[in-house]
């Protein structure tokens, strides 16, 4: 146990400090679902010229060019939450798509795609799930029936955020119709302009449609569109999924989250008394404060690994788990600090923070399934970390 | 930037694990919890050859001159095992002597507690975790009187470190006259408490170094870190346990370990404790190395483990069906060590309050 900074280390972390110091009034975020606004893609370029964004994607494919190193990754990313500034992307383009590509891309897909993507010129959905594919992927539906250079694509996809924005979609599609189900997919790339594609927003009770459904009937996608080859596409979905279920767990976001907070405890008042006054409330604060510095250590414990080339075994499996529920928790406890207050919603001269923790809380129940339902993360946890049998498949009648 | 052990310090813990596997077998847990007369004096040899009485005291004195981190892993290793020797004392009280002990005292204890010659216990409780029936020391000319209760190890320590009131420290010899000393009988047989009564004991005050009330919080959050790692310790033997179990149980003609309702604690049990291994290694680390920020830690892994360990104790006699709650799978001793753990120094909102307070979030 050294936690100390090298001084090469420290002197990088204090670059990264005085570049935020000195970009202030450049902070534009571009996270959610919207598309990218002309600030959000300047301050993008910006990050990616001085290499906070697409740190490690290589220059020929329009980012950074540095070499890996999750160490200065996680400077980064600490000094942009203390800083509260915003950080690059982190749309499905970027953190699922390009590192597929990356991997098992052609040439002639990479340098297409991956420049426009990183600069948000070219934003993307992702095709995964279907009303009978959820935990069960490799169960989809959706097929691909060849025709002549091109497949005919028919089926239905759901919970597809940014559809109704993007201009393309990565799409698992069945094409392989007589192989097992997990040989018989292939990965595909398509613009969501192509004729037989219809969008249905998904309205869900946060009251916006975060998610779409959308519809294929007979569209033609060329052949040379599918990635890493035909019938290997859960193969190469499976290969993202990881970068999907990273993403979650992300602690920094989650601090961030606690700090306001506590802001709020501090400066909101009842009868007069501020509400971390009020033992009960101050008791459950510090109960997630501890759930916080654990997860954020054992953050620290997986980084460590990694820079040995170690396994983080069960450190690492459990991160999804406990970080997305630790983030419904800290909404939950701001929605009954703000009690009345904490129910109002939409708009209004008594809104707090313009009803996000309302909107998280009710957001983050979706994201304790995304990405794989808390429940097969614990088929993970006992199967792979513990070592207890599968659950016997049923004989097929 | 290293989060983890060193290979020194994992060898370490296993080869205190492997003394602990002869030494204080489940068949000797059982002897020392049905025998109230048993100081568990071959135990405590087999840990003086391992040279653990010495782990936190200077080389200069005959100890190891290790840190609190060094001393956590050991304290989770005797969670494992559910050692009936009371850890605290034997950490707690050089800790105390060397903050605010006269060169005279260090040289007159250290080098007796470092050999595992003398054992020694604090009696902080009151202190720490607020006074019960009435309890309390007072001191007044160098005579201490009043009573101090739940000092583990307390029984037969020749040495023991007393906080009056105020929160001044004080050094009693076992043997002094008019200090008494009862069995406090508990539910975790594998540590036994006592309760002390002083009448105009003779003491001598510890003022050297920075003393007061510091020297207390020190105390107070090793305490606390050294719990929280026997807490530890312990919920990993019971999951151990009941992923052993889950694999061998068979009904309906399956092993219980493949049903999702089963395999599924089990998981959650996990899920909750990998991650605090991470912050008992930091509190530990904290203590020594960034002294800003140790109490907080502390406080987090002393309540935080306690909350994670009461949910690990049940979930893990559930896993075991009916034979989780009988005397003869012995799990209960994991069961009501971490319920004592839970307690002593504070219980979770105690500790959570004083939390809030020294980050100043409240008054």
């Amino acid at each position: 146990m050294d936690l100390r900074l090298t001084p090469e280390m420290e002197a990088f972390r204090d670059e990264v400090r005085d570049f935020l110091d000195q970009h202030k009034d450049r902070y534009a975020p571009g996270a959610g679902v919207e598309r990218p606004r002309e600030a959000a893609m300047e301050w993008q370029a910006l990050l990616i010229d001085n290499g906070y964004a697409a740190r490690t994607i290589p220059k020929a494919y329009g980012g950074y060019g540095a070499e890996p190193d999750i160490l200065k990754s996680r400077i980064i990313a600490e000094a942009f939450t203390a800083a509260g500034a915003p950080r690059g992307f982190a749309n499905q383009g970027i953190s699922m798509l390009v590192p597929t590509l990356l991997e098992v891309g052609s040439e002639e897909q990479k340098t297409r795609w991956i420049a426009p993507t990183l600069r948000g010129e070219v934003v993307w959905c992702q095709g995964y799930s279907e009303p009978g594919a959820g935990s069960d992927l490799a169960n989809l539906q959706t097929k691909g029936v060849e025709d002549g250079e091109d497949f005919l694509i028919s089926g239905q996809k759901i919970w597809t955020s940014t559809a109704a924005q993007a201009d393309m979609i990565f799409c698992l599609v069945r094409t392989e119709l007589q192989a097992p189900k997990h040989d018989g997919i292939s990965y595909i790339l398509f613009p969501m302009t192509t004729p037989g594609i219809e969008v249905r927003p998904l309205k869900t009770m946060t009251g916006s449609a975060e998610f779409n459904e959308v519809f294929f009937t007979d569209v033609r996608v060329p052949q040379s569109a599918v990635v890493g080859g035909r019938g290997r596409g859960w193969f190469v979905a499976n290969a993202t999924l990881k970068h999907e279920r990273g993403m979650l767990g992300d602690p920094n976001a989650t601090e961030a989250r606690f700090a306001a907070l506590i802001d709020l405890m501090k400066s909101e008042t009842v009868d007069g008394q501020r509400l971390i006054d009020n033992p009960v409330m101050a008791d459950r604060l510090m109960q997630l404060q501890a759930r916080l510095m654990t997860m954020k250590f054992n953050g620290l414990r997986t980084l460590t690994a990694s820079l040995n080339g170690e396994a983080a075994g069960m450190a690492g499996m459990v991160v999804k788990l406990q970080g997305c529920e630790l983030n419904h928790q800290i909404a939950a406890l701001a929605i009954d600090a703000l009690g009345e207050l904490g129910v109002l919603y939409e708009d209004g001269p008594h809104l707090r923070a313009k009803g996000s923790w309302q909107r998280n809380y009710m957001f983050d129940l979706g994201l304790i399934i995304g990405g794989g339902t808390a429940q097969i993360q614990k088929n993970i946890i006992s199967e792979r970390g513990l070592g207890l049998p599968r659950e016997p498949k049923l004989a097929v009648v | 930037m290293d989060f983890s052990l060193t290979e020194d310090q994992r060898m370490m813990q296993e080869s205190l694990s492997r003394t602990l596997a002869e030494a204080a077998s489940l068949d000797r847990i059982r002897r020392f919890a049905g025998d109230p007369g048993d100081r568990g004096a071959d135990v405590w040899a087999a840990l003086t050859d391992f040279g653990l009485p010495g782990i936190v005291i200077a080389e200069e004195y005959g100890g190891l001159g290790l840190t609190l981190l060094d001393a956590a892993l050991m304290s989770e290793a005797l969670g494992r095992a559910v050692t009936p020797v009371s850890f605290l004392g034997a950490v707690l009280a050089p800790l105390a002597l060397r903050l605010a002990g006269s060169s005279e005292q260090q040289s007159r204890w250290l080098p007796r507690l470092a050999s595992g010659e003398v054992t020694a216990a604090v009696a902080i409780s009151e202190a720490v975790a607020g006074a019960r029936d009435g309890a309390g020391v007072t001191a007044s000319g160098g005579k201490l009187s009043g009573k101090a209760l739940f000092v583990p190890g307390g029984l037969g320590a020749e040495l023991l470190i007393v906080a009056d009131t105020s929160g001044a420290l004080h050094i009693v010899e076992g043997g002094a006259a008019g200090l008494t000393r009862e069995i406090m009988t508990g539910i975790d047989l594998t540590r036994r408490m006592a309760e002390l009564t002083f009448d105009q004991v003779a003491a001598e005050p510890l003022t050297g170094g920075q003393g007061g009330q510091g020297v207390l919080a020190r105390l107070r959050d090793a305490g606390w870190v050294l719990l929280a790692a026997d807490t530890l310790g312990a919920c990993d033997l019971m999951i151990e346990k009941a992923v052993a179990y889950a694999k061998e149980r068979k009904q309906f003609g399956r092993v219980i370990g493949s049903f999702q309702a089963v395999k599924h604690l089990c998981a959650e049990m996990a899920a909750e404790l990998e991650p605090c291994r991470s912050l008992v290694w930091y509190a530990g680390y904290a203590f020594d190395a960034a002294p800003e920020e140790a109490s907080l830690v502390a406080a987090h892994a002393k309540a935080h483990l306690s909350e994670v360990s009461r949910f690990i104790a049940r979930t893990a006699t559930e896993v075991h069906g009916g034979m989780g709650i009988t005397d003869l799978l012995g799990l209960h001793f994991w069961f009501k060590r971490v319920g004592l753990n839970r307690q002593l120094l504070g219980g979770p909102e105690r500790v959570r309050a004083l939390a809030a307070q020294m980050q100043g979030l409240t008054a």
